[in-house]
């Protein structure tokens, strides 16, 4: 096997003596699609906002390539290559959609501690932002500001800001949240499309459609008060007594 | 060849009159307005700095008293101390200020919203009660100076006129600089940051730092003001610290617009106008049912505040951006 892009390494992290992470350790491969699935309360956002750098955990350690990231922030995360979508739309509500897209490519090109030239004339920063809306196909949204998008649409451009980073491991958190049947249809082919045109890239999806995580998912791993009780492929996960028991229920046997 | 716009138009009107004015009040034979439209001049300066923490950085600051009193002691105590040289003490005012923002700040900015606003009161109030303490220089009784920084070149600040000059060019200064600021790369973040801070960090941005630069910014701004303000008046107490000068100037950026470039040089016309004319042009019938109004200009402003407030959120600037362009 080869070596894991993210680690994490027995995270725990209590609030108020309620373990929401109990000891949780995941790996993430290069390329690989893993989905985290689990029923509510099992501590997913917990430990995503551990992965991304929002919550620091009590105890156990997080890498990246290698790399003890545990101490890091998310913007520091964020530069060597750990992005994350939001489960509640998180985006620059006033600015366009081309707008917020060029942030992010700011972010990562060059320093922004430049206080004279105008930013609007750089036009590799609206090039490759451009570029990224027709990815997620955005194209003629453009100029709507992000808080009059469509909710669809809203969580599509909160995909494509994390892509816009160029991230070697994107963590989506629920991005089908709120989606009716023909919006998650095209967020799940969105994914799919990410992952034909960057082998490399990895994804970390938490998301509740059983279907979608299935069908995405290269492994599947399930949390369940704060733990890990599986992780497998889908037939494994599918197959798994305990996983049954303790979450798919019977109906998806 | 490009049109002239009508923000250009008006553009050119309000510096043709500003550069105008001193002749204006020459030919009236009144040094009173000269030297009063000077104060404005720097207060304006002061709300600007505000204005781009509060209004384009979106942080709160209830503060600000403290980088103006900084820049204003430092330069006077320079002052007090034989050093008249403006070369020496205004560029010195302007480095303890912002240093007196980076440290506050770094303390401050680690906090968030009504936090946010108490560490930065408590801040400030700190350097209120450190002033007073200065027996040396004054303690509560505030500061002499022998007389305003010297400039050279035949610049004289103690001619009103040049004075009256030489704050119009420190806040036109500033106002470019914001301008451009608001603009650049740095501007962009800043905004992003206001817009939405988890997803500013979240897209690569340490978002501390970039509020704290913003934050030192400002402060050394503050401080320039102050040193103006100190040779304004050729004396300084620890009143230009109190947290209702902190108070003014937020009044003053509300006033004038929240995180529009002129908004901080309105709000410092519109507040310390209202208060001239309330204090010093009696109205007769005002008068007779209130007979000692002029002595409660405070009342006017907050009823000015209360209508801003309610009917015209964006402040002045809003209200004179939404005509058809």
């Amino acid at each position: 096997m080869t070596a894991p892009l993210l680690a994490a390494i027995e995270l725990r992290k209590r609030f108020g003596g309620v373990p929401a992470s109990d000891g949780v350790s995941l790996t993430v491969s290069p390329g690989e699609i893993h989905a985290l699935i689990g029923p509510n309360g099992a501590g997913k956002t917990t430990l995503i906002a551990q992965l991304a750098g929002a919550l620091r955990p009590d105890s156990g350690r997080i890498e990246l390539a290698g790399r003890d990231i545990t101490a890091l922030g998310p913007s520091g995360r964020v530069r060597l290559g750990l992005a994350r979508s939001y489960q509640v739309t998180t985006l620059f509500g006033a600015l366009g959609v081309l707008d917020n897209l060029a942030l992010a490519v700011q972010a990562r090109s060059g320093s922004s501690m430049s206080f004279w030239r105008p930013a609007a004339r750089e036009k590799a920063l609206y090039e490759q932002a451009a570029a990224i809306v027709a990815r997620i196909g955005l194209a003629g949204r453009e100029s709507v500001a992000a808080a009059h998008l469509a909710h669809g649409e809203q969580r599509t451009l909160e995909v494509g800001l994390a892509l816009a980073t160029r991230p070697r491991l994107l963590l989506l958190d629920e991005p089908m949240a709120g989606m009716g049947p023909e919006e998650s249809a095209r967020m799940l082919a969105l994914i799919q499309q990410l992952r034909e045109a960057e082998p490399a890239l990895s994804v970390l999806l938490i998301e509740h459609d059983l279907d979608a995580v299935f069908r995405l998912a290269d492994r599947i791993s399930v949390l369940v008060s704060g733990r890990v009780l599986a992780t497998g492929t889908p037939a494994e996960i599918r197959a798994d007594a305990q996983v049954r028991k303790a979450y798919l229920g019977e109906e998806s046997a | 060849m490009a049109r002239l716009r009508p923000g250009a138009v008006v553009l050119g009107l309000v510096v043709a009159a500003a550069l105008a004015f001193p002749f204006v009040m020459r030919a009236e034979g009144d040094a009173y307005y000269l030297s009063f439209a000077s104060r404005i001049l720097i207060y304006a300066l002061a709300a600007t700095s505000l204005n781009l923490v509060l209004g384009y950085g979106g942080m709160i600051s209830f503060g600000h008293a403290a980088f103006v009193g900084t820049g204003a002691y430092v330069s006077s105590i320079l002052l007090a101390e034989g050093v008249a040289s403006a070369w020496i003490g205004w560029p010195a005012a302007i480095a303890a200020s912002a240093l007196a923002a980076l440290a506050i700040g770094a303390v401050s900015l680690r906090t968030r919203g009504v936090y946010f606003i108490m560490i930065t009161l408590a801040f400030a109030q700190m350097t209120y009660f450190l002033v007073n303490s200065m027996k040396a220089y004054g303690g509560d009784e505030g500061l002499t100076l022998p007389a305003r920084a010297r400039v050279g070149g035949g610049i004289d600040l103690d001619d009103a006129q040049t004075f009256y000059y030489v704050a119009l060019a420190a806040l036109a200064a500033a106002l470019v600089a914001l301008h451009r600021l608001a603009h650049s790369r740095f501007g962009r973040v800043i905004r992003a940051i206001r817009e939405n801070e988890t997803r500013a960090e979240a897209i690569g941005f340490p978002v501390y730092r970039y509020k704290l630069v913003c934050f030192v910014i400002a402060g050394a701004a503050a401080g320039l003001a102050g040193a103006l303000l100190a040779s304004h008046g050729k004396y300084v107490n620890p009143s230009v610290l109190h947290w209702t000068q902190s108070g003014s100037l937020m009044v003053m950026v509300i006033i004038g617009g929240v995180g529009s470039l002129w908004g901080g040089a309105l709000g410092a016309t519109a507040l310390l106008g209202l208060e001239d004319l309330v204090a010093n042009h009696r109205v007769a019938w005002v008068a007779a049912l209130l007979p000692n109004y002029p002595q409660h200009a405070g009342l006017a402003v907050g009823l000015v505040l209360l209508a801003v407030v309610l009917f015209a959120p964006q402040g002045i600037a809003g209200l004179l951006a939404r005509r058809p362009r």
